[in-house]
């Protein structure tokens, strides 16, 4: 039986869905980076998915154009990490569009990027990112989001599971 | 064996690799990451950077062809070779692509040519000596399970 939870910590909510593990979406172009960063994150306990663009990360939350919610792993994310520099959609137009939804506005968004440019930082933080990291992505990295993870909570998770 | 002469010489390739210049700590960060669940990761890694390089060097051949140069092009290229080789650890190659970079961003056409043949270089070095290293180390693994015990 699965429970509605809004302000409960992760682990309560993760324990009444049963997975266990947090669910993560990382978006990048680079193949090279998309696979070190399933490794870090799943050497974590991390369940990851991940996308190569913009456009299909949107696809996957339900977010692409005449999709439903209840179709994609929206309810499941837990944490979206997007790199800054990709063709076509950047990621400061993905958290953009993320946090234009309302279903998706509150799972905490990191972006990364192997640039450190000060106004660039600023205008993520700024559109509601969680953080922005330097690329590549240590181990020390992840154990931080990881251990951070257990605050942020997906008040929709319980929401969408319930159906209509 | 610990001891064993071979992997005493994997162990020294190794070692060489980083004291050249040619890997930094990211590729350590690599073969850490890789365990019993993925014991080719560092392997696929590799090869995955091969393949991105390689398609990104003929990108940038083609590039260097045009005229006039399309130095945002280029640097869009030259960009995702650096932010490869900076996830793969491959520090000298990394150099060159932030020199390259600098020259694309000065509209220096021949600083970019002279630069990019700089950096095939480099690539053909760490490839190469790459390659004999973990030739080496597949070569000493064979050798250890083969060996009796004691």
């Amino acid at each position: 039986m699965r429970m509605a939870s809004s302000s409960s910590s992760f682990s309560s909510a993760s324990m009444a869905m049963g997975d266990e593990k947090p669910h993560v979406l990382a978006v990048d172009d680079s193949l090279l980076d998309r696979k070190l960063i399933e490794k870090l994150l799943t050497n974590s306990s991390c369940k990851v998915t991940t996308a190569e663009n913009g456009q299909k990360a949107l696809d996957l939350l339900g977010l692409g154009d005449g999709q439903h919610a209840l179709n994609s792993i929206a309810s499941k994310v837990n944490l979206i990490i997007t790199d800054y520099c990709m063709p076509g959609m950047t990621g400061y137009e993905l958290l953009k569009k993320i946090k234009e939804s309302p279903t998706m506005k509150d799972i905490p968004v990191v972006i990364v990027s192997s640039e450190n440019v000060p106004t660039r930082i600023k205008k993520c933080l700024d559109e509601g990112a969680e953080e922005f990291m330097l690329k590549p992505l240590q181990k020390s990295d992840v154990n931080r989001l990881r251990c951070q993870l257990t605050k942020f909570s997906n008040p929709h998770k319980g929401m969408l599971c319930m159906g209509r | 064996m610990e001891g064993s002469p071979l992997l005493r010489q994997v162990a020294h390739q190794r070692q060489t690799l980083f004291d050249e210049g040619l890997l930094d700590e990211q590729f350590v960060q690599l073969e850490e990451l890789q365990d019993r669940t993925n014991p080719n990761f560092v392997e696929e890694i590799v090869t995955t950077y091969y393949q991105d390089t390689s398609r990104l060097i003929l990108n940038i051949e083609q590039e260097l062809e045009r005229r006039p140069l399309d130095f945002g092009r280029l640097d869009g290229y030259v960009y995702q070779f650096k932010g490869s080789s900076t996830s793969f650890g491959a520090k000298k190659v990394k150099a060159e692509c932030s020199l390259f970079r600098e020259y694309c961003r000065a509209g220096n056409g021949e600083g970019c040519m002279r630069t990019f043949q700089q950096l095939k270089r480099e690539y053909a070095t760490l490839k190469r000596k790459l390659e004999a290293y973990f030739q080496l180390a597949r070569q000493a693994r064979l050798t250890q399970t083969a060996s009796p015990p004691g």
